[in-house]
């Protein structure tokens, strides 16, 4: 029913760096359907940013490797050139940054900025403004005309992501990604802000990556959610179905270590260990290091995807064991 | 305040020279009286502060600039034509100085690296290692004396500065290029650059709508910061192409201890020095506005 319109197949991404090739994102697949938000979760660092800059073909450039297809309704954008690219960019997929503070540019009017995307839908100036300060007023800016004509150093930054959103919206993308749009901000301003993403999603029919690393925003808003690991997608599925009974041990653990309450408690911080930097691939699970049902195989082999259902799919080698500890039981 | 600074230090440097401008036109024939006469005419043996109030007070009230001893005629007479030309001269340099640097250093930052940067930016760092005088003969051996496209020297025609502003314009191309590139690969990091190639502008535009925009505030500070070098650069290219401007004007008259002369030319460069830096803080103010916002008082 619902129609499939990303979809990322194999997507690897090593960055090259002094001493071999940093894998910052390793056989990753995934899809968002239109309408549907998917929220991307995983520790700092886990490349939840480098997939989401992939993805528009904005990665900083020079020492990046991309492997894998990024198919966005059907079309692999990794074949498109530079203007083809240009094309997409803000009129299919919108993209928020996870920055606001420098995030737009400080010679110009953040209206201007806005008018700016909306211009190259071939619209006339005065047409344009209007919209501008229409979107100013559907992301609940205060003062829209006055924020408009305002340069960002004067705005805050909960104002400069409310232009970022505006700008990102201006020409109806049918997916926006978000990439930590509140974690730069304050609680209060994150709460009025993800009421913006789900209002616009009801308005627009938006399709949405969310990515984040607070679990909090995630059961509030999203529909999916994949959690990410160092690099993989180590479990996706619906969010209730994760939130109620997680499969793999590093979802287990963060569910476990999720205090209720405060946004700053909210945040994945509670395993042992740390995450590897994984230079130069090997085989073997990721999470091994700091995983309490840790086997040998999972040292030397690399736990395939295993669909559970038809919509969760985990990483994990017990997966395969309680299948089989299953069948042999029958 | 600085005008005030260079004009009374160049003042008393003069003051302290051994000799004075009467010595030097007259020659010994003229007997010590008449050379006394001719002295107190001018008013060299007042003591410093004197002659310098003096001096500040005739240009003030009458816009006299005194007389020249060598030529006997009023100096703005001699400045008048002069001017212009030095003019023309910087002018033209610094307009095609912006005009080639802005560009190529864009595309050097760009192209990072690749052959196109080492290149360029190898290549007009040894244009400006180059001693200008040096240049600027060598100019003169390949384009007008051997290829004879251009007058070795002159000031009549618009050809006559082709050279010279050349000559001018590599000395400080290296630096603004080089600048330039530095700016932009700063810029280019910017996360508004990613931005706005995110809402699907033309790469183009976003170089140079949004890079080089930025990048210009610096560029264009340091340029206006570096005109007093580019003035030193072009008294000695007026020297060599034999341009009669402010230049060789300044130089001729220090050989010759023509006080009033030298004041004056040196009093003009205080006062553009001046003006140059007054003019940048200006145009920092208009091509960024967080500093606009800075000097008009925090009004929002
Ligand atoms: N240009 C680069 N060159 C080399 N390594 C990079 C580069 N960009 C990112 N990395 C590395 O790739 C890994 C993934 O980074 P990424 O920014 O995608 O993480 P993230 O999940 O977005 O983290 P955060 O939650 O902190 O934003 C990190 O280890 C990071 O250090
Ligand atoms: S594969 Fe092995 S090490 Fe990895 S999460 Fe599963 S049990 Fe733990
Ligand atoms: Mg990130």
């Amino acid at each position: 029913m619902s129609e499939e319109l990303l979809r990322l197949e194999h997507l690897s991404i090593d960055y090259k760096v002094k001493g071999g090739y940093l894998s910052a994102v390793n056989d990753v697949n995934l899809s968002v359907n239109r309408g549907e938000i998917l929220a991307v979760v995983g520790e700092s660092g886990c490349g939840k940013s480098t997939i989401a800059h992939s993805i528009m073909n904005l990665l900083p450039g020079g020492n990046e490797e991309v492997e894998g297809k990024i198919l966005f309704k059907g079309e692999d954008l990794r074949k498109y050139s530079r203007k083809q690219m240009e094309a997409i960019r803000g009129k299919d997929i919108g993209m928020i940054f996870q920055n606001p503070l420098d995030s737009l540019n400080p010679v110009y009017k953040t209206g201007k900025q806005v008018e700016e995307a909306i211009l190259l839908d071939g619209i006339d100036r005065v047409q344009a403004w209007n919209k501008v300060l229409e979107l100013y007023k559907d992301v609940k800016m205060p003062d829209a005309e006055v924020r408009a004509n305002s340069f960002p150093h004067e705005l805050s930054g909960g104002m400069r992501q409310r232009v970022m959103i505006a700008m990102m919206l201006s020409r109806n993308p049918e997916l926006l990604i978000a990439d930590e749009p509140t974690t730069a901000l304050d609680v209060t301003i994150e709460a009025q802000i993800l009421e913006i993403i789900k209002d616009l999603k009801k308005t627009y029919d938006t399709a949405i990556m969310l990515i984040t690393h607070n679990f909090g925003l995630v059961a509030e808003v999203a529909d999916k959610i994949a959690v990410m690991y160092a690099g993989e997608v180590i479990e996706y599925g619906d969010v209730f179905e994760i939130f109620e009974k997680p499969l793999h041990p590093y979802t287990t653990l963060l569910m476990k270590a999720l205090p209720r309450k405060t946004k700053h408690e909210g945040r994945l911080q509670t395993i042992d260990g740390n995450v590897p930097r994984i230079l130069d691939k090997k085989p073997g699970c990721r999470f091994a290091n700091r995983c309490p049902y840790a086997m040998e195989k999972c040292m030397e082999n690399t736990p395939p995807e295993v669909f559970v259902s038809e919509e969760h799919k985990c990483r994990c080698f017990l997966l395969e064991e309680q299948a089989e500890g299953k069948e042999a039981a029958e | 305040m600085l005008v005030f600074a260079v004009t009374l230090l160049v003042f008393s440097l003069l003051y302290m020279m051994p000799g004075n401008p009467i010595d030097i036109i007259t020659d010994r024939k003229v007997s010590a009286e008449k050379r006394a006469e001719l002295v107190h005419q001018y008013g060299y043996d007042q003591p410093l502060h004197v002659q310098y109030v003096r001096w500040i007070k005739k240009i003030v009230t009458e816009q006299d600039f005194g007389q020249s001893v060598r030529y006997k005629v009023p100096v703005w007479n001699l400045m008048k034509d002069r001017i212009p030309r030095s003019v023309k001269l910087c002018g033209w340099s610094l307009l095609i100085e912006m005009l080639l640097a802005l560009p190529l250093g864009l595309l050097a930052a760009i192209k990072k690296d690749s052959f196109y940067d080492r290149f360029s930016v190898n290549f007009t760092l040894m244009l400006t290692s180059m001693p200008s005088f040096w240049l600027g003969a060598l100019l003169i051996l390949i384009f007008a004396v051997g290829l004879k496209w251009f007058p070795i020297s002159g000031f009549e025609h618009a050809r006559n500065y082709v050279l010279p502003v050349a000559a001018l314009t590599a000395g400080s191309l290296a630096g603004t290029l080089r600048l330039t590139r530095a700016e932009v690969l700063e810029v280019l990091n910017e996360k508004y650059v990613t931005t706005a190639l995110a809402k699907g502008l033309p790469y183009r535009t976003v170089m140079f709508k949004h890079v080089l925009r930025n990048a210009l505030i610096m560029v264009t500070v340091s340029v206006f910061m570096s005109l007093p070098w580019l003035i030193s650069g072009a008294v000695v290219t007026e020297k060599i192409f034999g341009i009669p401007g402010m230049g060789n004007l300044l130089l001729n008259s220090i050989v010759v201890q023509d006080f009033p002369v030298v004041q004056a030319v040196l009093l003009l460069i205080a006062i553009l020095t001046v003006i140059c830096n007054l003019l940048s803080d200006i145009v920092i103010a208009i091509l960024d506005p967080r500093i606009r916002i800075a000097i008009g008082g925090g009004d929002k």
